[in-house]
This record gives structure tokens, sequence and C-alpha cells, in this order.
């Protein structure tokens, strides 16, 4: 396809066949790692209570920005910024809704008769 | 013979016409009488449509058509016909509730129940969103400079989800019952265990399917706005109208999963015994509350932002003034959007948690009136120093001014936790949120036709019928709601079917009287539309401009090509069309023409919609074949539809060349109208901008623009 | 505008396919939007699921009786590979528009597809048959059903998807439009995947650790 090649070439991060497998790879090793890890916590008593709730959230956190970034390509180029304001933006509602929800029915909760 | 096997659980006995049979009473005779017309309704314009010959024109011009201009309209269509219905239950309420001091009225308690619920979801889901979702399909790409938006067939499946859901709550007047659980369903009672009947999974599905089309809807017009608008229309170029498109498109987006899971979870709590929302087992009824005020919040926002938008083009064109404060409307406008999502449980403050909760939404919720309050004053130094006409649309915009500040405090008032638990669930409550949605997003949007009627068709609307209905409209609200405030006050409970209180009843006679005013506007209105069609000819203003507007779609043939734009237009400044207007560079002819690529009509939308209303009648009525096969059917349909690559065809240069050089030639012949002379047949839609009367002759062509490639 | 800015996620044809690269723009944003949508659907039953899964229990099991954390870290694997399988079949897509090689790997994301959804419905079985544990059961059951089931409902309509595409391909051939609809496919695919992310943590081991 080399003579469909444009002039205006976008970066060469995106059309290098080799450099986006890696891409993939990492992504993957990245992933392997940090789900092991998480379950390792679980599965090897590493931590408990509220530490191990802790430890297995951010490294949820971790693995959803790994899985963004190599999977799906998105980051923090100018270029990207509408599909970007677009997941902040949703990042946003889903803190306002999933903390709004879980503080309402959780203080509810409690306030009811046993 | 198993005939549950065929007809799930219809019987004879559920058809609405059994009641009268077999218990005779006044509340079924009425119930009978509704059923009666929408049937004859139904087979009147069956038989309309034979005698005329129309159905090939139905079918070819509009139901498969998937430009966004005919889609806009039917939407609209939509939306005024479920009017009808939803106000004229309206006034049955309220005669009811005026006939049953000390006796049971006229309405048995259970049809009262039902026509609270169908009154509530039809005008919210079936009123009010297809008529936004009308004019913003209409007006949006037209204002971008567009040719459509960007996904024509989503759109027209968008619409027929719509209309299948619409058609669902009119099937249930003659069969079966309808929900009496109100329009915001709230388990346990809509629960299988208090509710066993059809009634809620009427309203479960046909609220589904709406729902649905609204979230595709909004995605649709949030892509439409981010890439197809014409060169040089930065966003902050962009008329105001398409920024509200935009906010509501957004909160569409993000407000419609909440609805939808709170429905499905409920559907599965009744098909399949889950526990979402039971008494016991674990469940909890308080989440659904949450979970549909999730939805149901930003679902105001999205209600009143388009009206928003209308208002502001009114009130710029109809005072010959460039809006006041244009930047501050347009962050106005997303803090709305933002804020609306942070407000929610300000709808259930009574149910139990502690007060910190509750104070923290309060004080989200006084904080939306500041965004709003720069918008009022926004449209306030509008009106200064300009020359304000009073033509229908702004006497409706000065109405909504003075009535929507009145609800706006009482929303403040509501929005204070302590005063909320007095007058929670009573009509106080009822009258606010009347007083926000009639004068704010209905007027708005009858604002919004007497406006863009004459781009929609090329005739002006009937301008003394429009006044008059206003005249009925207006005080016919006053009266309507005002005393609801003072009942709730009283302690009159809302969705009661009875009184005791004899104190209420002067009040309920004011309130009936404002119903039969807001009535007869509606007549006048629809009246009004029968007039203007039979004067079409007096009232022609194919040139497209009528009121001397601001931005790109009066810059256009009335009605529009079915490119809209023969060229692109290149914009450089905000209210683009004024602006070549008062520099004398509008109605030029571009250099070249190129062929424009059109989509196809297919039968795509509308088959997708039939087999989902047919899937939602047969989900309502556990005829599960019938379920099983429309649900087939219509992924059959999007498959079919994915394997066809002639999707689109070519209108050649010469056609678009041959239609926009006649167009803008009749226009530059044309001498300009006044502003004075608007409203007489003098006005063909050639207007002089407000400041250039001395230049009433006709325009030279000038030299030919620059043409984009 | 320069097609390196018309940049969108997923893998960009910019290089090989400019004139896919241009259609691409339109239609993935706004598959881009939907994804955003559904996440939101997502979200809000994760947070039906934060709140039933401690006040929900009632009379009926809790997590930790009924997980199986051996099981959700083999669905795991076999989701995560998948997905990483599909961004091989991008690959070929891109760089060599070879439709055996990108029916090969489609073959294989929809064949360890196949094996997850599988897995979960076997974890299903056992959860009603050997826990007494049915959805019926209390309000978490039904929260833990709704937000897994939800999400295998959404694989399997993927692997539906998939097949069609796979005809596609077969039938159509490497065009823009079948090029565009791989790529949302892949959007939707590996999305999936980060649903689970969510899942795997805060079902299956956030209710076996607390």
């Amino acid at each position: 396809m080399s003579n469909r090649i444009p002039a205006d070439m976008p970066p060469g991060e995106y059309e290098d066949e080799g450099r986006e497998r890696l891409s993939y790879m990492i992504g993957l090793a990245l992933a392997l790692a940090l789900t092991t890890a998480a379950f390792a916590v679980v599965w090897l008593d590493l931590l408990s209570g509220g530490a191990a709730l802790a430890a297995l959230g951010g490294l949820a956190l971790i693995q959803a920005v790994v899985h963004l970034r190599y999977f799906l390509h998105i980051d923090l180029q100018r270029s990207h910024r509408d599909d970007l304001l677009l997941i902040l933006f949703t990042v946003l509602i889903l803190i306002i809704m999933v903390s709004g929800t879980i503080w309402i029915l959780y203080d509810q909760h409690i306030r009811m008769m046993p | 013979m198993n005939w549950e096997l065929i007809f799930g659980q219809i019987k004879w006995t559920s058809f609405v016409f059994a009641g009268m049979i077999e218990n005779p009473s006044l509340s079924e005779a009425i119930a009978s009488g509704a059923g009666s017309i929408a049937v004859l309704g139904a087979l009147a314009t069956v038989v309309l449509l034979t005698v005329k010959g129309w159905w090939v024109p139905l079918w070819r011009d509009w139901l498969t058509s998937i430009d966004h201009k005919k889609v806009g309209i039917m939407y609209i269509a939509i939306a005024l016909v479920m009017f009808a219905r939803a106000v004229i239950e309206a006034a049955l309420m309220r005669a009811q509730q005026l006939s049953a001091t000390d006796s049971g009225g006229f309405l048995s308690a259970d049809h009262f129940g039902q026509l609270f619920s169908t009154h509530g979801t039809i005008m919210i889901f079936f009123v009010a969103m297809p008529f936004i979702t009308g004019l913003m399909n209409y007006v949006m790409p037209l204002q971008i400079g567009a040719r459509d938006v960007s996904f024509p067939l989503l759109n027209a499946i968008s619409l027929m989800l719509t209309m299948a859901g619409a058609i669902l709550i009119m099937v249930s007047l003659v069969v079966g019952q309808f929900s009496t659980g109100g329009w915001s369903a709230y388990p346990p009672f809509t629960g299988i265990e208090f509710s066993p009947g059809e009634g809620v999974d009427y309203w479960i599905w046909a609220v589904s399917l709406g729902s649905i089309g609204s979230t595709l809807t909004g995605l649709n017009f949030a892509v439409t706005i981010y890439k197809k608008r014409c060169p040089g229309m930065t966003l902050f170029r962009m008329p105001l109208f398409t920024w509200t498109t935009l906010c509501t498109s957004i909160l569409m987006i993000f407000a419609m999963a909440p609805l939808t899971a709170a429905t499905a979870m409920l559907a599965l709590d009744r098909y399949a015994g889950f526990h979402f929302f039971t008494n016991g087992d674990g469940g909890n009824m308080m989440n659904y509350a949450n979970l549909f005020w999730l939805f149901g919040h930003p679902e105001v926002y999205i209600l009143i932002l388009p009206a928003f938008g209308v208002w502001s083009e009114v009130v710029a064109t109809f005072s010959s003034k460039r809006i006041y404060g244009y930047t501050s409307l347009v962050y106005a406008t997303m803090c709305i959007a933002v804020l609306s999502f942070a407000v929610w449980l300000h709808h259930f403050f009574t149910m139990g948690q502690s007060a910190n909760v509750n104070a923290m939404f309060g004080i989200a919720t006084m904080v939306i009136g500041v965004p709003t309050g720069v918008k009022v004053y926004d449209w306030l130094l509008t009106m200064v120093g300009g020359r304000i006409r009073f033509t229908t649309p702004m006497l409706f915009h000065i109405n909504f001014l003075l009535t929507f500040i009145l609800g706006g405090m009482t929303g403040v008032l509501l929005a204070n936790p302590g005063i909320d638990f007095q007058v929670h669930n009573t009509l106080f409550l009822v009258a606010h949120f009347h007083n926000m949605i009639i004068p704010g997003v209905l007027f708005g949007m009858f604002a919004a036709v007497q406006f863009w009627f004459p781009k929609m068709f090329g005739f002006r609307l009937h301008e003394g019928l429009g006044r008059a209905s206003f005249w009925c409209f207006a005080p016919g609200f006053l009266l309507a709601f005002f005393p609801l405030y003072w009942l709730g006050l009283m302690g009159a409970t809302r969705r009661t079917y009875m009184w005791t209180d004899p104190d209420y009843l002067p009040w309920l006679a004011l309130a009936m009287a404002g119903a039969a005013l807001i009535l007869a506007g509606f007549a006048l209105m629809v009246a009004q539309i029968v007039v203007s069609v039979r004067q079409r000819a007096q009232l022609a203003a194919p040139l497209g401009d009528p009121w001397d507007g601001r931005a790109l779609e009066w810059s256009i043939p009335s009605p529009p090509p079915e490119w809209n734009f023969a060229v692109l237009p290149q914009v450089t400044a905000r209210d683009a069309f004024y602006e070549a207007k008062k520099a004398g560079t509008a109605y030029r002819s571009p250099a070249a023409y190129a062929d424009i690529e059109v989509p196809r009509n297919t039968a795509t939308a509308p088959l997708i919609g039939l087999f989902a209303c047919a899937w939602a009648f047969g989900l309502v009525w556990h005829i599960w074949w019938l379920v099983v096969v429309s649900f087939v059917l219509i992924w059959a349909v999007v498959i079919a539809r994915s394997f066809q690559t002639d999707t689109e065809e070519t209108v050649p240069a010469a056609t678009v060349k041959a239609a926009n050089e006649a167009f803008l030639a009749a226009a530059r012949a044309t001498p300009g109208v006044s502003r004075e002379r608007e409203m007489t047949s003098d006005n063909r839609g050639r207007a002089l901008p407000e400041g250039l009367e001395g230049r009433a002759g006709p325009a030279s062509p000038g030299a030919a623009v620059e043409v984009l490639p | 505008m320069s097609l390196s800015e018309r940049l969108h996620p997923g893998l960009n044809l910019a290089g090989t396919d400019p004139e896919s690269h241009v259609a691409a723009e339109e239609v993935l944003f706004g598959f881009w939007i939907f994804l955003m949508s559904d996440l939101v659907l997502f979200a809000v039953l994760f947070a039906t699921y934060a709140a039933m899964s401690v006040q929900g229990i009632a009379e009926g099991p809790g997590p930790a009786q009924v997980f199986d954390l051996t099981a959700a870290f083999l669905e795991t694997l076999l989701l995560l590979l998948s997905s990483f399988a599909f961004g091989f079949a991008m690959l070929e897509m891109k760089y060599r528009e070879s439709r055996r090689g990108v029916l090969a790997w489609l073959l294989v994301t929809g064949v360890l597809g196949a094996a997850f959804v599988g897995m979960e419905l076997h974890d299903y079985y056992v959860m009603i048959t050997q826990h007494a544990a049915p959805p019926q059961a209390s309000g978490f059951l039904s929260a833990y059903y709704l937000l897994t089931g939800t999400h295998a409902l959404h694989v399997s309509s993927g692997l539906v998807w998939m097949a069609i595409m796979a005809i596609q391909v077969t039938v159509i051939g490497l065009n823009t439009p079948v090029k565009l609809r791989l790529m949302r496919l892949a959007l939707f695919w590996h999305m999936l995947d980060v649903v689970w992310i969510g899942i795997f943590t805060f079902v299956y081991l956030f209710g076996v650790a607390s």
C-alpha cells in the first residue's frame, strides 16, 4: 500500500507496524501483570480489610488506563482532544452518579431499623 | 387449543368496550369513548389516506425518507397528536376533581389513576421530547450549514422507535389498562404484587422505546455539531439554539442510561421475580427513586435547554438586535447542563436520608438558579434599546419571562428541604413543575412553531389567530395553575381523585376555568394552522427570510431543497446571514456548483419501528412467539441493511444550479419588506435589514463569491 | 484539517488508507459516544451492585460463599487474550488488507470470547444448582446476575456481530464500510474488556476480600 501514503504523514508511531504490534504486546504484558497482582492480593492474603480494597481499586484503575492507552490508543496528544474530553466528562458523570448513589443508599441504609 | 400460546394474556375482557358492557358507568363510558376515538381516529385516517390516494406519497415521501427536515416535521406531528390526547386528559382530571368533593365524582379511582399516569408519561415522553427533538432535527443542521445530520438513517430509526412507543400508548386505550403508578412509576406499587395487570408493562416498554430513541438522537446530534459544521463555523460562532441543542444532546447521551437501567430492573422484578425493588428479600425500592431521578432531573433540562435556545433566537430576531451576552449565555448553558447531574436527590428529600445529604443537594439545586438568572438578564437586556415587534412568538417570550421567574422562585423554595417536607406531594409541587414546563418548554415550542413554520412550509401562520391563541393560553395557564399553589399550601395532595374539604372548591373551579381556556387556545392553534393552509397564497414567503433572520437557515429558500445548501456556506462571524445582508453580500451566486450526494429513501427505519412496536406489544401481553419473531426481524432488517451498498444517489450540479439560481434571481428581484409590513402579504420572505430601509430596491447580483473545493 | 489531526480512538488508518481514515472520523466519534453512553449504563449497574451486595443479601448466600475466583481469573485471561487477538486482526487489516489474516485472527478472538461466555454460563449453572443462588434468591444476587449478565450479553452480541463481519469480509472484502465496521467492533470489544476489569475487581475480588 506504499503508493497510497499521503504527503501529510501522521507521526510515525501510528504508521509503523512493528511499533503498533509492540504497543499491543506491552498492553498485554502490563494487563497480565496487573491482573495477576490483583488476584494475588486476595489469594495470598497479602493485604486485608481496607488496605486490600484500596490496593485492588488502585490496580483496577491502572489497568483501565493501560487498556485505554495500549488497546484503544487514547493518549494525551492534542489530536485526540475531542475523545479525551469526552472520556474525562464521562468520568466526571460516572463519579457523580456512582458516588452519589452509593452515598445516598448507604446513608438511608444505616438509618433504617435493623 | 391453548389460546394463551397465541394471544398471551389478552382476553375478550381486555378490550376497553367489555368494561362498558359488563359494568356500565359514566367512568367506563368515558374509557370506551376514548377507546372509540382512538379506533375511529385510526379508521378515519385509513379511509382518508385511501380516498385521497395518499398511501403511496405517505410511504414514499415521508415514512421512508431519512431527510432530517422531514424527520423533524414527523416528530412534531407526533407531538401535536399526543398533545391533543394528553391535554384532554388534563381537562378530564380537572373536571373530576371539581366534581368530587365529598362524592366519588364521575370517574372511578382506577380510571383517574390511569389518567394522571398517561397524562404525565405522554406529556414528557411523547409530547415534549418529540417536540424538542423534531425542532432540533429541523433547525440545527440548517443553522450550522450542513446538508443533513451525521447519521440520517439512525435519525429515522430514532423517530420510528419514538413513534412505536407513542402507538403502544395509544393501543393501551383500547386493549387493556394503562399503569396507575404515575409517570414516575415508583415501586413497590408498580411491582407485580400490587400492580399485577398489564398497565405497568405498557409504561415500561413505551418509555423504553422512547428513551432508546432519545439516546440515539443525542448521539447523532452531538456528532453532527462536532463534525459537520460548515467552514468557518467555529463553536463560538454557532447560533444559540445550536448551542443548546449540543448541551441537550450531551444530556441525552448520559441521562437516558439510568432510565433504561431502572426500567430494565423493574421489568426483571415483574417478569422474572428478581428483587431489585421489592419489599422483602433484599430489594430496595429507594434505589428506584434514585435511578429514576438520575435520569429525571437531567431530563427536565433536556426539555428546557432547547426552549432556552428558541427564546434566544426569538428575542434577538424580534428585537432586531444582537443577542446580549452571547458568551455568558453559552457558559450558562454549559453550567446548567453539568449541574443538572448533581441535584437529583431533591426529588426525594423526604425519603429518609440524613439532613447532611439533603442539605448538600438542596444547595446544589439553588446554585442552578444562578446561571438561569444570568440568562433571564441577557434576554431582558437584549430587548433594551431594540426595536421590539410584538409578534406571537415575542408575546410568548415576554409571558415566559414573567411566569418562568415566578416558577423559578417556587423552585428555590422547594429546594429548601425544610419547606419541601411541608409541601411535597401536594398540588404546590404540581403547580411548580407545570409553571416551569408550560411557559418554558411548551410555549417555547409553540413560539418556535410560529417562528420556523414559514421556513418549513414556505408560508407564514395567520398572525391574528396566533395572537388569539396566545391570549387564551397565557391567562389560561395562570388560571389553571396558580390556584394549585394555594391549594397545595392548604394541604391538597396530588394525584387525589376525591376531596372532603369544601374550601378547595372555589380554587378548583378557577383551575377548571383555566383548563377550559387552555383547551380554547389549543383549538385556536389548530384553527390557525387550518386557516393558514387555506390562505397559503396570501401568506406565502418562499424567499426564506420573513422575519429578518440572523442565522444561516434564513438564507435558503422556504421550504429548503433536499440538499439544504447548494454550496456549503463560508462563515466569518456570528449571525452570519444578518451580517451578509448588512454588508450587501447576501443572495450572491456562487462561482461554481458541484454534484451533491444525498441518501436514498429506505424502508429500514419504518420496518424497525413496526417490529419494535410488535415486540413491545408482545412483551406487554406475554405473547412470546411475537416477542421472539419481532426481535429476530428487527435485527434481520439491520443486518440486511448492512449488506446494502447502493445507499446514496447523486443530484447533478446542473439541477442544483438551476434551482439555486432561480431562487437567487427571485430574491434579488423582489424588493425587501420593512418590519412595519412584516405581517402583510407584501412579505414574500425577502427582508430589509433594520437600518437599511433606504435601500428598498432590488439587490445587485454583485460579484460571484468564492467557492470552497 | 491534516490527517494527523483526525486521529480517533483505536487503530488509525491514516498511513495506509487515507480515504477510509477520513471517512472514519465521524463514524468512530459517533461510536465512541455510544460507548460512553454504554459505560454510564454499566456504571449505574455497578452502583446498584455496590449497594445491594452489602445491603441486599437478606436470607440468601453472601458473595464470598458463591464466587469462584479461579473461574473469574480464567475468564479474565480469556477475555484479555481475545482483546489482544482482535488487535492483531486489525493489524492484518491495516498493513496487509489480507482477508485470510483478518479472518484467522477473528476466529481466534471469537473462540476465546465464546469460551468466556461458556465459562460464565457454567458459573451461573454451578451457582444455581450447587449454592442455591438463583437471581430470585436476594437483591444481591439479582444485582449480580444483572451486572454480569449485561456484560455477557454484550460479549455475546459482539460474537454475533463478529460472525456477520466474518461473512462480510469474505463476501464483500475489505472495503471502506467493512473496515469501519471492524474498527467499531474493535472499540466495542476492547471496551468490554475495560468493563470486565471493573467486574473482576469490584464484584469478585472485593466480594471475596471483604
